[in-house]
């Protein structure tokens, strides 16, 4: 069985962003660049159902889309415990152009489970994973938490409003994880970041794609009235004074 | 040419999301000259579907299939795929929520249809047709344009105001030829009478300030006494003090009620980005200087094992219990 983990290229999540050329820009400036946390929690889940030898998992694969100054990242996936990676040689202009891209990897490459995190950090748009399916025809299960093999199958847990279902899908399927797919990401050993360095990047050149949406200005949130305090001693108050502005209570 | 607004029911019935989604799509049709058709796919009374008049739609379409009794992504696309085809629809309208992220996606790859995710407000312009959304995980907000002739939009929950616009919403009940589910549900855990976290008006949420998980007792009584959900912060639910389906923050649930108090937490970027879409925001924690004063309206400074018996007695005293 072969696992492939999509992988974004991030902003740390501790940035605090700005944009510049007039807000249509994120400036890049002084920013961290970090594997997105729910593509990083795939990865890792990957990585133990492949040290489960029951599961019959033989290897696990990255896929991104993204320049060559992305390499630093794929490279921390190798490290983290990846056994080769696929850099598809493009900007990744949306979620649509990026979908397309990995449908061809996909294709040429055969995976048995595909793991997309359910939202990249930084365009927040939950899509790439269910629009890949869609390209590949292929059935997908969104909000999963846990993912195990059984008996050669896959059954995954689903989040569902106030519950969960466990789900048994035919391979080939693509996982769109969230949560509780890992309890804590993988860290990478020294000898893990010694042996990413000769690890494969296989290169792939873009499919012609032409992307739907196109982000043309940014804006900060609105700053937030400044806090009122209340008298730790005298609680009632801010009862009185939400029942009075907010008419909530 | 109507605006299609597809709503999920639970069990039947249909909830303050659907209206919200309901009246949006319908302000959508105002402003583009059309009308509003709501779809929802399963077994729902007419009495239930006519509720969705009340708030804009002209035309309410219920889809059974017994191949649709379970969410099935590629089967619930084709779906929506077909009623849109049939409509003549341009402006799609979904939730951004489990369902419609399994959904909206594989729509925009069928139709080639641009997607809009995670959107909170009305469109920005209509040509070009601009949305926008959150992005940076709260961090700032998108303009974005979809650029197809045809556009999805995935509507934040609790982000647009139910509007009452009572029509008398015409009732079609179809069948539509659909394949078999690939996937197949084994188990059903739910849990049933709790307020979901992503639906309740007011959320009281704990973090690592309330020190033990013993000391959970008066957050809940609380959040009880305000018809309010519980929550909590990252490092609670990783403990185990409470379960990892209360964990609110940038991995955990993203929600935006009206009112969260948070008690004994400190606000930290990744939990922020879970809760900055609440309308108010109150802060209990003994250090004065915790970022999370700076998103907050109202603050108390002081520990929480003293302030919150202390808040339980004030609520108490003006609900008169």
């Amino acid at each position: 069985m072969k696992i492939l983990v999509c992988i974004s290229h991030v902003p740390d999540t501790t940035t605090k962003v700005k944009f510049v050329d007039g807000d249509t820009k994120l400036d890049t400036n002084g920013i961290q660049w970090v594997i997105n946390p729910w593509d990083e929690l795939s990865l890792t889940r990957a990585l133990e159902l492949k040290d489960d030898a029951s599961t019959g998992v033989k290897s696990v694969t990255v896929a991104h889309v993204g320049n060559v100054s992305t390499e630093p990242t794929i490279r921390k996936a190798l490290a983290i415990g990846a056994d080769d990676a696929i850099r598809v040689n493009a900007e990744p202009a949306d979620a649509y152009f990026v979908a397309a891209q990995l449908a061809e990897v996909v294709k040429k490459e055969q995976f048995d489970i595909i793991m997309c995190g359910i939202e990249s950090s930084d365009y927040n748009n939950s899509a790439v994973g269910s629009m890949l399916a869609e390209f590949l025809d292929m059935a997908s299960v969104s909000a999963v938490s846990n993912l195990k093999i059984e008996n050669g199958q896959a059954v995954v847990t689903r989040e569902i409003d106030g519950g969960k279902e466990t789900i048994s899908v035919p391979t080939p399927f693509v996982a769109i994880v969230q949560k509780g797919i890992a309890k804590e990401p993988r860290i990478a050993a020294m000898r893990g970041i010694m042996m990413a360095r000769t690890k494969p990047i296989k290169l792939y050149e873009p499919v012609a794609c032409e992307a739907l949406t196109e982000y043309v200005k940014f804006e900060m949130p609105k700053p937030r009235a400044a806090c009122k305090f209340v008298d730790a001693e005298n609680p009632k108050e801010l009862i009185t004074l939400l029942q009075n502005e907010t008419k909530l209570i | 040419m109507s605006v299609l607004v597809y709503t999920e029911n639970w069990e039947g019935k249909f909830k303050k999301l659907s209206f919200e989604l309901v009246s949006y799509a319908c302000k959508v049709a105002e402003m583009t000259g059309t009308t509003t058709t709501a779809v929802t796919i399963g077994e729902v009374s007419d009495e239930e579907l006519k509720q969705l008049g009340k708030y804009g739609a002209d035309k309410v379409i219920c889809v059974k299939n017994e191949n649709l009794k379970t969410l099935d992504g590629q089967l619930y696309t084709n779906v929506i795929a077909q009623i849109a085809q049939t409509e003549g629809s341009k402006v799609i309208v979904i939730a951004n929520n489990n369902s419609g992220k399994a959904i909206a996606p594989r729509l925009s790859v069928k139709m080639k249809a641009a997607l809009g995710s995670g959107v909170s407000q009305l469109p920005l312009s209509l040509s070009p047709f601009t949305v926008f959304k959150r992005s940076f995980s709260g961090g700032a907000f998108a303009h974005v344009v979809l650029k197809t002739d045809t556009k999805i939009i995935t509507l934040t929950q609790n982000s647009f105001d139910i509007v009452e616009n009572s029509k008398d919403a015409k009732i079609e009940k179809i069948d539509l030829q659909v394949g078999a589910p690939k996937i197949a549900i084994k188990d059903v855990q739910k849990q049933t009478g709790k307020l979901l976290l992503t639906d309740a008006e007011i959320v009281v949420s704990g973090g690592r300030g309330m020190k033990s998980p013993d000391n959970w007792g008066p957050l809940v009584e609380l959040a009880e006494l305000l018809g309010a959900a519980t929550a909590c912060s990252r490092p609670v639910s990783d403990e185990g003090w409470r379960p990892h389906e209360e964990h609110t923050g940038q991995t955990g649930k993203i929600i935006a009620p009206n009112l969260y108090i948070a008690v004994g937490i400190s606000g930290a970027t990744q939990h922020i980005a879970g809760v900055s879409g609440s309308k108010y925001i109150v802060a209990i924690n003994n250090d004065k200087s915790a970022p999370i004063f700076e998103v907050a309206q109202y603050g108390i400074v002081g520990d929480a094992q003293k302030v919150l018996p202390k808040l339980v007695e004030a609520v108490k005293e003006v609900k008169g219990k």
